[in-house]
């Protein structure tokens, strides 16, 4: 760094040099001189309200705000003379006078910053002695509570909703003592119901519908779990008391998501304690499912196996986007090694394989690998988006966008066929007809004629679900697409983010588009759920082994065959329709289904499902599980332990924070099935079965130590061409919302209760 | 369909770009709604909030930071009495209650025909004639309760 890029400064008489333009605060945090603070909130705005951080500055008459002065050259800062004292106990008391100082009941007690502050700065004593102001307490929403005495005002949630979250649901009404934080709705909220106001107020003024006055903070545990909903792979904070779930968040910043959280990772744990979730095994007795044991479930399904093999009987397996990596990669050997068959699919929401292959030309091209971190989209300089949309079905995707784009300067690209509200935050938009994404694309890449497009002015449409934003800066311009590629081919570094609207050869051109930008170009593709990705990755393909490495390929096969000891099958299987339609002829004489709802996509005609042997095993009695011989129940993935690979490929860890006794996990099950079929997969431990990913599985020789971490680690699984059947058709995005997510979505109160979810049904309004 | 005269209506286009940020314009034109309409409705609140792309919830902070600006219907005639410290010294306090027992307005601020609203106000800025009040834009100065009762009479004759 040039030296004109430093100053140099005194800070309580030690010498200190950060980067120009450093605030004061952060020029403390660096030498770990705290600073006390309310207002001040990192990559937020300044705000400069509560008066906490005062300190003296030689040469200033006064005292000065610590959170909004820059450094300059020569500063001489004091934070630790009677005067800073004094001014922060008469701070602290005005803060208080008031509050109501019940923290003896108040959700925050344990864990409030005003607490805290009070404690270190504060006098413990108050000379006012006018009643306190009272005020009832709000609800702005089913999760959202406001308590007004305890507010002190520091404007942190208006700024979180409104820079961060770009909805601008909270502002700030009346003056003075009567000042107040108002929802956008008059009495309510309609908003994003993320709960990021609630995790980023310092005191208890903001409390969860879900958690408010259930327990203390210091009587739970707090367990590191990865979010079972989206793709994105946020960590979710459990706070867990008699092993269940009572609270998440992530207010310790741990995981790829800093602070953010939606709806889903910090409410959407309920769907663990539903009364129809599933606690004993199922099965089909007189027509009818009843309650068996575990022993007797699982032997009939090893009885019945056993019998359809020897009859020659054809077997398929479905496996689950959202069961671990461990379990998934067990699964697949069950089906190849133990049930002799390639007849494997998942539900298929991003055609990865395709990319793969896309890029197995391009990849001797740059030495780092064409694959983005979720947080690589906070400093990009350029973010592609095409298709998809990242505010309702990625929410930490487009959070990071937004980040990028308020804080770093990112030029977003948004190719679409709607106006999708990360327009708001797009460089240029181009709307497109509907499925006429890939010809621009291919447009762009120089491969086709122009498609009609029209770059977006601001169209309220979609807004229509709030009761209004304000209108986005920059404001898009007019032109057509030859200008949206001219913009384009300006950039470099960029990284293209995709949605279920490119498959097959539209990746291709995609990729192709993305050889000709500058730089290193980077791919995220978005895939529905918690570990759609990791599906892909173990193997869950008919015609693909783990890595991606084809099920015909005898070399590739040959090193699984040794690692087992077995022989795996080379003929490519039925895929996910194929199966369904094989059932339908009665062609399938079992099928196999973890963790998905396969009927559900591609139904089947009951009776002949009938002549089917079909196992489930699940949470909750799905439209699948309903046509079940057996059903096993499964554990959810905060009941166990393992690793998971979010929608950019970062393999990460998540931890059992929660218990459900009826249930085992889809590996301790897979395994049980494995023995009783007389193959020993040896003791269901994730730890062993990674251990094995890891050294076997192309990409995931990821570093444990940083996922122990807590951190994630990219698997970039490229390894040549990867002779994939695309099956375009078979990509088929759930479109889940900020308010729904497949089968768990439907099982948890708080996602299903708030208002918004009416407005935002995925398909309305698309 | 603008909620405004096409008087204000054209104004209010005015007054939008008058500024170098849309925003500034928002005071102005708020108190201009506020005097066609006697009050801020939540149909003017949309329309302005529109014309200067703000959020509904960004007019309705600054709305609720001025007590000059109201949310609520008053009287075509809005008396308001200042009670603030010269006001007070020179019987402030008992012109706000002679008014409100002579409009009949002890227990409510609206009188039931529309004509009349009271309201306590701070400091008017007519101290040195204190004490005073205010009828909408007019001051009324000097006051002791016969006057007042002038005062008032005057503006019932014009309802
Ligand atoms: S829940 Fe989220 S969107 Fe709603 S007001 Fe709070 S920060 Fe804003
Ligand atoms: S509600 Fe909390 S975050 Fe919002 S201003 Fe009050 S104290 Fe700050
Ligand atoms: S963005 Fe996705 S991963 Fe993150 S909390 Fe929401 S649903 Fe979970
Ligand atoms: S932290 Fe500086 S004024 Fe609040
Ligand atoms: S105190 Fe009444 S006008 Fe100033």
């Amino acid at each position: 760094m040039p030296e004109n890029n430093s100053v140099h400064l005194t800070i309580d008489g030690r010498a200190i040099t950060v980067p120009a333009g450093t605030l004061l605060i952060e020029a403390c945090r660096a030498v770990n001189i705290e600073v006390p603070c309310f207002c001040y909130y990192p990559n937020l705005s300044v705000q400069a309200a509560c008066r906490m951080c005062l300190v003296e500055i030689e040469k200033m008459p006064k005292l000065q705000t610590a959170c909004t002065v820059p450094v300059a050259e020569g500063m001489v800062v004091r934070t630790d003379t009677p005067t800073v004292h004094k001014a922060r106990k008469t701070t602290n008391e005005f803060l208080l006078t008031n509050h109501p100082l019940d923290c003896p009941v108040c959700d925050k007690g344990g864990e409030c910053e005003l607490q805290d502050m009070t404690l270190t700065y504060g006098t413990g004593t108050g000379r006012f002695d006018e009643p306190k102001r009272h005020r009832d307490e709000q609800q702005w929403s089913p999760v959202v509570f406001y308590d007004r005495p305890r507010c002190i005002l520091c404007y942190r949630c208006v700024r979180v909703c409104g820079e961060g979250m770009d909805v601008w649901a909270l502002g700030v009404g009346n003056r003075a003592i009567l000042s107040t934080i108002l929802p956008n709705a008059g009495d309510h909220l309609e908003c994003e119901e993320c709960g990021m106001c609630i995790d980023i107020c310092p005191v208890g003024a903001l409390t969860s519908g879900a958690y408010r006055y259930k327990t203390r903070p210091w009587e739970m545990k707090h367990v590191g779990a990865i979010c079972t909903f989206c793709g994105d792979g946020c960590r979710t904070t459990l706070g867990v008391r008699n092993d269940r779930i009572i609270r998440g968040d992530n207010r310790d910043a741990s995981g790829i998501n800093g602070e953010f959280l939606c709806i889903k990772g910090r409410y959407g744990f309920d769907f663990t304690q539903h009364a129809e979730r599933l606690k004993t095994p199922l099965a089909r007795i007189d027509g009818e499912l009843k309650p068996v044991s575990w022993a007797q479930a699982l032997e009939t399904v090893a009885r019945r196996w056993r019998a359809i093999q020897q009859q020659g009987g054809r077997f398929g397996v479905i496996g689950s986007t959202r069961a671990l990596n461990e379990e998934s990669y067990q699964l697949q050997r069950l089906a190849r090694q133990v049930l002799g068959t390639n007849n494997i699919d998942h539900h298929r929401s991003a055609d990865l394989p395709t990319l793969y292959d896309a890029l197995a030309g391009t990849s001797a091209t740059g030495s780092a690998p064409p694959l983005a971190a979720a947080a690589s989209l906070k400093t990009a300089s350029a973010v592609l988006l095409v298709g998809g949309d990242p505010t309702y079905e990625h929410p930490l995707l487009a959070w990071n966008v937004r980040w990028g784009y308020r804080l770093s300067g990112t030029r977003l690209y948004v190719l679409h066929h709607r106006e999708i509200k990360l327009r708001r935050q797009a460089h240029r938009m181009a709307v497109v007809a509907e499925g006429a994404e890939g010809a621009a694309v291919r447009y762009l890449a120089g491969q086709g004629g122009a498609v009609a497009a029209r770059l977006s002015a601001v169209g309220p449409a979609e807004e229509k679900r709030y009761p209004q934003l304000p209108p986005p800066d920059p404001q898009p311009i007019s032109g057509g697409l030859e200008e949206f590629k001219a913009e384009l081919e300006k950039e470099s570094n960029v990284v293209i983010i995709f949605g279920s609207e490119l498959r097959g050869d539209d990746i291709r051109a995609l990729v192709a588009l993305g050889g000709r930008l500058a730089g290193q170009t980077r791919y995220i593709g978005l895939a529905d759920h918690s570990n759609s990705h990791g599906a892909a990755d173990m193997g869950l393909y008919p015609d693909l082994l783990p890595g991606y490495e084809s099920v015909s390929d005898a070399a590739a096969r040959g090193r699984f065959e040794a690692l087992w000891g077995a022989r795996l099958p080379a003929e490519a299987g039925l895929n996910q329709r194929e199966m369904a339609e094989a059932l339908d002829r009665g062609e399938l004489a079992a099928l196999y289904v973890v963790g998905a709802n396969p009927l559900r996509l591609d139904p089947v005609n009951p009776a002949n499902l009938r002549r089917s042997f079909l196992v489930v095993q699940d949470l909750f009695l799905t439209e699948t599980a309903k046509e079940a011989d057996i059903v096993l129940p499964a554990l959810a993935a905060y009941e166990k332990t393992g690793t998971l690979t979010n929608t950019c490929g970062e393999v990460q860890a998540t931890r059992r924070a929660a218990a459900w006794p009826g249930g085992k996990s889809d590996l301790e099950i897979i395994h049980a099935l494995a023995r009783l079929m007389g193959v020993d997969f040896g003791r269901p431990d994730p730890d062993r079965v990674f251990a094995e990913i890891r050294a076997h599985v192309k990409g995931y020789n990821v570093s444990v130590v940083q996922l122990a971490a807590g951190r994630s680690a990219l698997a970039v699984p490229l390894n040549g061409a990867v002779p994939h059947r695309s099956a375009p058709h078979l990509i088929r995005s759930n479109h889940d919302t900020l308010f729904s997510d497949g089968t768990l979505g439907r099982y948890s109160h708080a996602i299903n209760e708030v208002m918004e979810k009416r407005l935002l049904l995925p398909g309305q309004a698309r | 369909m603008s909620v405004f005269s096409p008087t204000l209506d054209a104004k209010l286009t005015r007054l939008a770009e008058a500024y170098p940020q849309r925003r500034s314009a928002l005071v102005p034109m708020l108190l201009y709604a506020q005097d066609e309409l006697g009050w801020l409705t939540p149909e003017a609140i949309r329309e302005i909030a529109e014309r200067l792309g703000e959020t509904e919830l960004a007019v309705r902070e600054t709305i609720s930071y001025y007590s000059m600006l109201r949310t609520h219907p008053v009287g075509r005639y809005h008396v308001q009495v200042c009670t603030n410290i010269s006001c007070l010294l020179r019987g402030g306090e008992e012109l706000l209650q002679h008014c409100r027992k002579r409009l009949g307005l002890e227990q409510r601020d609206v009188t039931p025909d529309g004509v009349f609203s009271i309201e306590e106000v701070e400091c008017i800025g007519a101290c040195s004639w204190a004490p005073a009040l205010q009828v909408n834009y007019d001051f009324h100065q000097n006051l002791d309760p016969a006057r007042a009762d002038q005062v008032l009479a005057e503006y019932r004759q014009k309802a």
